[in-house]
């Protein structure tokens, strides 16, 4: 193995940051994905695989992705819950991959709520 | 590219955790996320020693930060299918509030975490202690790259001296200041030292760091090493610490492939290589200069100082020893300075300091907090009070060569000055809560039982000396004490304390002069009136049922292994004297204080043949 550099462990810092983001909960933004017996059937493993696929594409590393229950709103599931720092929480309804990925693009990226696939704006709390 | 993880889960792989199971549970857990396919989107990272050791073996998972406690094979399927599935935290698996026995999800707002500043233990449960790279990510080598490229020897040495770092193995030694005296000694050959014989009995500081974080302390010894010119260093540990060693050897082995260590570390000029020597676990070789004897490969036997190491060290060559925990405090200093360092803490004594809290406190384990912290904080606070709900008595500090503090002293601040003053000290991080259930001459008794078998034997004083205040203290508690011995004890503890050579001879009374100091009275009904209050001497006391507060709930009876005690239900039972061994387990148990003690010859004043009449009636 070569001798690292400082440049090295700079760029060994860098690449290992992503990881510890997660461990240190620092975060721009939260999506909750309702994954209970009603989103599971309805796809929401699907809407999970692809959004993190995004977020691992996108390499963006202060999302936290997180599931959680059935939100209550059966007939509507897929659901997933979008929180971006400093923005109220949006719920989006009806998701598949295309959705939660336009989602991350113009959401969570972007910071503009994509409307056309919203609820409501409000969320209920965990724990 | 590889798939990067939604949820981690850290598991605690400390020595305790470890103990109670936590590498069955990662192996269920691994078990559980491969049958759900979610093994690379759910991350498991054994980590070192959390600190909440009472509670292990402890999970934490990020990014929610809940924290869970008291894990088994069997949970790793509920919090699969309930917390990484669903998202539903399980609620019976974390911390209950000890009071009113509600969960407490999220780690941060649990209060033996809430009052603890990390910097020592910065890296705690958060990595890997096995990857470098976990290191790397937090900052790790980064002090080590600014000291060897960027400053002088001298501006190491002035940085640590502005910080006020001072020795973390419990003399409290300036360590800019050792730096600086063996800095300016010529020498072709130096050597920096690290001491991991952490010997103390209940502590387990330097241990933790050692498993949790060793790249710290390398990271340390390279700093200092360039600061005083050292060309090797070694690092001292127990074999009884096979974990340390085991993850030690790792992190040197990691950092030698990445030229971190070796020749021309990071391209700076500066070479050094570090090794680990084992000792034997003798007490006395965590004194500076009989650790450099044992590395030596003699016996490890204390010398004579001066010369002190930084001049005549390892192998007469200048050498400079700090602790595990000293060094692993350096490199934030060097990355954000001594005055960030001495924000914290007070003028004397800056930054923080771990301690290993245990005894008869709700919360075992290991914490860290800010120096000049009040000892009532760490106990109640912290260690969330005495178990059971029982009376504090007295904290032992700084092992045995540290002393015993009661209760009116608990605002003593916790600082290097403050605590000298009560006669105990600092020491390395030993922290032993104790009860009204202990008696405070066993307790001197049984530090001075370590420190007899634990003394080199080099200086008589300490060799005889201790043995003859070992068996004063051994016919105390048996009975045979009489008039005269306290004063006795405290003028061998003189004469120990200035006739020998070390630390160890010096500092062993202080356990029996400090419970003398502040439980002189329990000495004293040991010999006058043979009375053991706390009911530990077994040949001085007498085992009672108070008929006035006893409620008959009968619990005594039932922990009896002689059958001794008798009484109907929900009316005053007796204790049978003739039947009695004083195993006290019945006045461990009463939970209403009706089992009292009495002095050894409370009912022999009477006719035996009356009193037994009496407990028939």
């Amino acid at each position: 193995m070569p001798k690292l550099t400082v440049e090295d462990l700079k760029r060994i810092k860098a690449q290992e940051r992503a990881a510890f983001s997660l461990r240190e909960g620092k975060f721009r933004a939260k999506v909750t994905v309702h994954m209970g017996t009603c989103g599971l059937a309805a796809g929401a493993r699907d809407v999970m695989d692809a959004l993190l696929e995004e977020i691992n594409n996108a390499n963006v590393t202060d999302v936290m992705v997180t599931s959680s229950g059935c939100a209550g709103l059966c007939a509507k599931e897929p659901m997933a819950t979008v929180e971006v720092a400093g923005q109220p929480p949006v719920k989006y309804v009806f998701l598949n991959k295309d959705k939660i990925k336009r989602i991350f693009k113009e959401h969570i990226q972007g910071g503009n709520p994509v409307e056309e696939y919203a609820l409501v704006v409000g969320s209920e709390t965990a724990y | 590219m590889e798939k990067r993880p939604r949820i981690t889960l850290m598991l605690c792989g400390g020595t305790g955790c470890i103990a109670g199971g936590s590498l069955k549970v990662k192996e269920a857990f691994e078990k559980e996320l491969a049958a759900n396919r979610l093994s690379d989107e759910i991350n498991i990272v054994l980590t070192g020693c959390n600190g909440f050791c009472a509670e292990g073996p402890i999970g934490i998972v990020y990014p929610d930060d809940i924290f869970y406690e008291k894990l088994t094979p069997d949970d790793a399927k509920l919090i699969v299918q309930e917390h990484f599935i669903k998202g539903r935290p399980v609620e019976k698996l974390m911390y209950k509030e000890p009071v009113k026995k509600h969960a407490i999800p999220v780690m941060k707002d649990i209060p033996f975490f809430k009052h603890q500043v990390l910097r020592a233990l910065r890296n705690k449960g958060l990595i890997d202690p096995e990857r470098i790279e976990d290191y790397i990510a937090r900052d790790g080598y980064m002090a080590a790259a600014k000291a060897l490229l960027e400053m002088t020897p001298e501006e190491i040495i002035k940085e640590v001296k502005i910080s006020g770092l001072r020795g973390r193995g419990g003399a409290g030694f300036p360590t800019g200041l050792k730096w600086e005296l063996c800095n300016k000694v010529k020498s072709d050959t130096k050597f920096i030292l690290c001491n991991g014989d952490e010997g103390d009995p209940g502590a387990f500081m330097d241990r933790s760091i050692m498993e949790g974080d060793p790249h710290s302390v390398l990271e340390g010894m390279i700093i200092a090493g360039k600061a005083i010119g050292a060309t090797k260093g070694y690092i001292y540990v127990r074999a009884e610490y096979p974990l340390a060693v085991k993850r030690l050897q790792i992190a040197i082995e990691q950092a030698r492939e990445r030229g971190l260590l070796g020749e021309d570390i990071l391209g700076s000029g500066y070479s050094l290589d570090i090794e680990i020597y084992q000792g034997a676990g003798a007490f006395v070789c965590g004194e500076e200069t009989a650790l450099m004897r044992s590395i030596e490969g003699k016996r490890g036997m204390p010398r004579p100082r001066p010369p002190f190491p930084v001049y005549k060290g390892l192998w007469d060559k200048p050498s400079v020893l700090n602790n595990v925990e000293t060094f692993a405090n350096v490199p934030p200093i060097i990355l954000h300075g001594g005055e960030w360092f001495k924000s914290l803490g007070t003028e004397k004594s800056t930054g923080t300091k771990v301690f290993a809290l245990t005894g008869a406190i709700n919360n075992v384990g290991l914490i860290e907090v800010p120096m000049g912290i009040p000892l009532r904080t760490i106990i109640y606070d912290i260690g969330g009070g005495i178990k059971r709900g029982r009376k504090f008595k007295a904290v032992q500090l700084g092992g045995p060569s540290g002393g015993c503090i009661p209760e009116h002293l608990l605002d003593t601040p916790v600082t290097y000055e403050d605590i000298v003053q009560t006669g105990a000290i600092v020491g390395s991080g030993g922290m032993v809560v104790m009860d009204d259930l202990n008696c405070m001459v066993s307790v001197a008794k049984f530090f001075l039982e370590f420190t007899t078998d634990e003394s080199c034997g080099k200086c008589t004083p300490c060799r005889i000396g201790t043995k003859v205040m070992l068996d004063l203290l051994t016919d105390i508690t048996e009975g045979r004490g009489k008039e005269g011995d306290i004063e006795t004890l405290e003028d061998l503890a003189k004469d120990i304390i200035a006739a020998s050579l070390c630390g160890l001879g010096q500092t062993a009374p202080n356990p029996v002069l400090t419970t003398i100091k502040y439980f002189r009275e329990e000495y004293e009904s040991h010999i006058k009136e043979k009375w053991c209050k706390a009911g530990v001497c077994r040949s001085l006391v007498t085992f009672y049922i108070d008929p006035n507060t006893c409620t008959g709930c009968g619990a005594c009876a039932r922990v009896c292994p002689q059958k001794a005690i008798s009484g109907e239900r929900k009316k005053p039972h007796s204790i049978d004297q003739s039947l009695c061994i004083r195993c006290r387990q019945c006045y461990e148990t009463c939970r209403f204080n009706s089992v009292k003690t009495g002095p050894r010859d409370m009912f022999k004043k009477e006719e035996p043949a009356e009193l037994l009449e009496e407990v028939k009636k």
